[in-house]
């Protein structure tokens, strides 16, 4: 190891991209080593994809010297990081979903003669068997979950021999036992002299997985730590640029009153099964209710069937109009005072007998947010219908997404930049403005903070937490234990589509919701 | 080291970042001339001086009074549709039976013009035919937006039937109750002047409405709620569920309109243009129009020149056919090869090619072998 370690992998030098006006990365200096794992810090908007995404071939600098094994080099394309031993593993798969593992894996790879079966399967297994993967050769994409596709990218570019790993954010979308699979084999290629780069916001992944740290801000480079010199604090300090409190507020709320009551509530999915199972429960004003569960165990669909965007089977959830005497009351039309029936109705049904609720889909750009669309345009989704007569008003939305982009440090180069084009962060940053402004009575997150930046999650945590003080029921689906616990009132464990416990935020503890979380229902063994 | 054990094809395509606009018309302006070029090298290989050829294209289609207001002629119809079809493919709604709607909305309109003349006066007779051809064509593309609003049917392949039916029903009138006297003909009679657009500039009046047209639709897609509602059904309908859009009704809504300016379109067509109505009345429009909206890229101001092109180019190879002899499939070989040229450069702007052992690339070989 002793000696790897003193092997420089790529080293830029110099390094600056201009998009327009935006300059996304400012003469960046980085050193990457083999036998070494870098994970790169920096907040949302910050230049790390883009960055990574030039040493793969996706962008070209505009200037800057990029060297790899102490050589210089002129990378073009991704074929090109290929031919240099570079892989990336993208935020978004690149899979193609009819296909089995071992053809995405040599997918591309214009390779003489047949595909070889049984060769492929082969060196598929040796790979796995080096570094303790988990992967099914023969398994279809389309039955796939989000942790074994993205095994399938990485065992994909191992194969075609890359010793230079990039992840962007791969532990965004796992959940915290995948993580920990994910980086016993990142250990396992780090001891096999690979040089890694890992993009993550999560500050004790970077403190676990990483040697070294990174810190982009502004696209600037601004300086590489040794993990085992730094601490979170620090780290912090160094992306933002001040100091940053760590702590998350749990206020107590001054009035707690009934707002949803959820009881029976039975969906199906279109192959006809069942993803929530006879689900109930109850929300209140004040309070923020945490939605805990392994990935998949009905989460999005409780969350849709709630906002009028799913079918259910059976079941009802009653809407209770807030207190009088809170702060949102006044904003909208009485409904019935015995509860008003949500299930059934469509999303603007539920707008118009005066329901104000704000849902943060995890779909952000194929269904929270217009993806062509710029800011303005977006924020106006659900309130273009209010402005009277044929025509848009675009003034209330324009000065919205300004005042958004003051508030939340949106970084973007325009109101009318297409949010596609916004980083990842920023996107969620735009949707959650939008969905905590229009004054909702029930606010329904989901994954709020997923891809967002330290800084920005605490906003996020704020903004909720004001939202429970003005009296809103807060919904939020998370997947940080650590943070749900944290910041919530309430938790409502849900396993295989049915409520598996329900706890206390307050004095419940990371084990005992570990355990609701995989206490088997009756529903799970359904299909 | 890795070594690259396949072969590197000899061109592959990236996707390009985004290009700047300044550079993007340079590539489009290339194209057209580079068009203008091969169109020249086929009107060689045909026998002809491609300069000259050219020159009777332009003289022919601008030059003399007649033959302007010739282009301006089929420069309505099609500018026409093309603003009709634009709502729909924005909406991503694929609907090819303009052809179709034109021809629905010539009939309706015909009605009146055959049974209504002698009870009306003109400004009231042509505004109810305008009104007719505008709810006949808009009904003709409501029943393929309602079946797949209701049931997801396939609108590609439904509009298109559509355009075989009602050109199959007015061949039926023409040969059989509306068939002037006296019988044998195959034709409808010629329209009561009552009946016929008032000229303008020597051209049926048309040309002043598609015109307004083009401002009308520029505002509607870019400045009106329904516009608006159309571009979030046409990004993502789980999007306009959420927003609390109702999808089925948008796109019904939408087609009726987009059929409707169809109609419009073939009531022009029938009371300005031909003064009667015969079951080829929309000639191809239908499908023309589609290639100007999609080179427009939706945009009405685009699609005026456009349609001016298109329809330059058409007058242009008649009169390339009668002055210099040159084969009527010339003319359509040119107008090819200008679609073709247009559309490939919008691939250019989107993608670049790499070509395998440039030098450059070579070095980086070399530089990792090493
Ligand atoms: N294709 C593009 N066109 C225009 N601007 C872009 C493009 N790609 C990135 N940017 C801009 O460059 C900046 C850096 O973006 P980048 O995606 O690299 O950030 P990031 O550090 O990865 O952020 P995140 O943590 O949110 O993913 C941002 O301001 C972004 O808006
Ligand atoms: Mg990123």
């Amino acid at each position: 190891m002793s000696g790897l370690e003193q092997v420089s992998a790529i080293r830029l030098q110099g390094i600056t991209k201009r998009f327009g006006p935006v300059v996304a990365n400012d003469g960046i200096n980085l050193e990457v080593e083999r036998g070494q794992i870098l994970s790169l810090l920096g907040e949302n908007g910050s230049g790390k994809t883009t960055l990574m995404n030039m040493i793969s071939g996706i962008y070209f600098p505009d200037d800057g010297e990029i060297f790899v094994g102490g050589r210089k080099v002129t990378i073009r394309s991704p074929k090109d990081a290929f031919d240099l031993g570079i892989g990336m593993i993208h935020q978004h798969f690149k899979l193609v979903d009819v296909f089995t593992a071992a053809e995405n894996i040599v997918l591309g790879l214009d390779g003489k003669g047949k595909f070889d079966k049984k060769a492929v399967a082969a060196k598929v297994r040796e790979i796995s068997e080096r570094y303790g993967f988990d992967i099914d050769p023969d398994k279809k994409i389309y039955d796939m979950s989000v942790s074994e596709k993205q095994t399938v990218e990485i065992v994909k570019v191992l194969y075609r021999g890359a010793d230079i790993l990039i992840l962007d954010e791969p532990t965004a979308v796992l959940t915290p036992q995948e993580t920990d699979k994910l980086f016993a084999v990142l250990r396992n290629m780090k001891a096999d002299g690979k040089a890694i780069v890992i993009i993550t916001h999560k500050l004790h992944e970077v403190m676990a997985i990483s040697d070294k740290v990174a810190v982009l801000r502004k696209g600037k480079y601004i300086g590489t730590v040794n993990t085992a010199e730094t601490n979170p604090q620090a780290l912090t300090e160094m992306m933002v640029g001040r100091a940053v409190s760590l702590n998350i507020d749990r206020p107590e709320a001054k009035y707690r009153d009934l707002r949803l009551e959820v009881k029976g509530l039975t969906c199906r999915s279109l192959e006809g099964v069942k993803t929530l199972d006879d689900v109930g429960f109850q929300a209140f004003g004040g309070e923020i209710l945490g939605i805990a569960g392994i990935a998949g165990s009905g989460q999005k669909e409780l969350l849709e069937a709630i906002a009028g965007l799913q079918k259910a089977e059976t079941g009802s959830v009653l809407y209770y109009p807030p207190h009088p005497n809170s702060e949102i009351a006044g904003y909208h039309v009485p409904v019935d005072r015995n509860g008003e029936e949500l299930l059934g109705k469509t999303p603007s049904q539920i707008q118009k007998i005066g329901v104000n609720l704000s849902f943060v889909p995890e779909d952000r750009l194929g269904m929270g947010l217009v993806g062509s669309m710029g800011m303005v345009d977006n924020m106006m989704l659900k309130t273009y219908k209010e402005h009277k007569g044929p025509m848009v008003d675009r003034k209330p939305p324009k000065a919205l997404a300004q005042r958004l982009i003051q508030e939340l440090e949106i970084v973007t180069p325009g109101v009318s930049t297409p949010v596609r084009r916004l980083s990842g962060g920023n996107v969620q940053k735009v949707l959650v403005g939008r969905e905590i402004d229009s004054n909702p009575t029930v606010l329904m997150t989901a994954y709020p903070v997923r891809g967002l930046d330290i800084n920005s999650s605490y906003t996020i945590y704020r903004l909720l937490n004001e939202q429970k003080m003005k009296g809103v029921a807060v919904v939020l689906v998370g997947e940080d234990l650590d943070v749900l616990l944290e910041l919530c009132d309430r938790i409502l464990v849900l396993c295989g589509g049915k409520v598996s416990g329900i706890v206390d935020g307050r004095t419940a503890t990371k084990e005992e919701v570990g355990l609701y979380m995989t206490r088997v229902g009756g529903g799970k063994e359904e299909a | 080291m890795h070594t690259s054990e396949h072969k590197t094809p000899l061109i592959r395509l990236a996707k390009r970042e985004q290009m700047s606009p300044a550079a993007q018309w340079g590539i489009r302006i290339a194209a057209i001339l580079l068009a203008l070029v091969v169109g020249g090298l086929v009107i060689a290989i045909s026998g002809s001086n491609p300069i000259a050829g050219y020159k009777t294209i332009v003289v022919g289609s601008l030059g003399k009074t007649s033959a302007f207001r010739q282009t301006v002629k089929n420069f309505i119809p099609l500018l026409g549709t093309a603003l009709a079809i634009a709502p729909c493919f924005k909406m991503r709604f694929w609907n090819i039976g303009a052809e179709g709607q034109i021809t629905a909305g010539a009939m309706c309109a015909t009605y009146f013009a055959l049974f209504w003349a002698d009870q009306l006066p003109k400004v009231p007779l042509l505004l109810v035919m305008f009104v007719a051809g505008a709810i006949g064509g808009g009904l003709w593309a409501l029943i393929p937006a309602f079946f797949k609003a209701k049931w997801g049917t396939n609108e590609t392949l439904f509009t298109l039937m559509m355009n075989y039916i009602i050109i199959g029903f007015v061949k039926y009138l023409q040969g059989g109750p509306w068939e002037k006297m006296p019988r044998g003909s195959q034709q409808i009679a010629q329209f009561d002047s009552n009946a016929c657009l008032p000229k303008v500039g020597g051209v049926y009046c048309g040309w002043i409405i598609v015109l307004i047209l083009v401002f009308l639709m520029f505002w509607y897609m870019k400045y009106t709620k329904q516009g608006y509602e159309i571009a979030v059904v046409g990004e993502s309908e789980n999007t306009a569920r959420y927003a609390g859009m109702n999808v089925p009704f948008i796109i019904m809504r939408t087609m009726f309109i987009s059929g409707a300016i169809s109609g419009v379109v073939g009531f022009m067509l029938a009371s300005g243009a031909n003064n009667t109505l015969y079951d080829g009345v929309a000639a191809g429009v239908g499908f023309t129009a589609i290639t100007v909206a999609w080179l427009a890229q939706l945009n009405p101001f685009a699609m005026v020149g456009i349609s001016a092109i298109l329809a330059i180019l058409e007058k242009g190879a008649d009169s390339l056919q009668t002055e210099m002899q040159v084969p009527a499939s010339i003319s359509d070989i040119i107008t090819g090869v200008l679609l073709f040229f247009m559309l490939g450069c919008e691939f250019f702007i989107n993608y670049r090619l790499i070509f395998a052992g440039s030098g450059k690339k070579q070095e980086n070989k070399k530089e990792v072998g090493a």
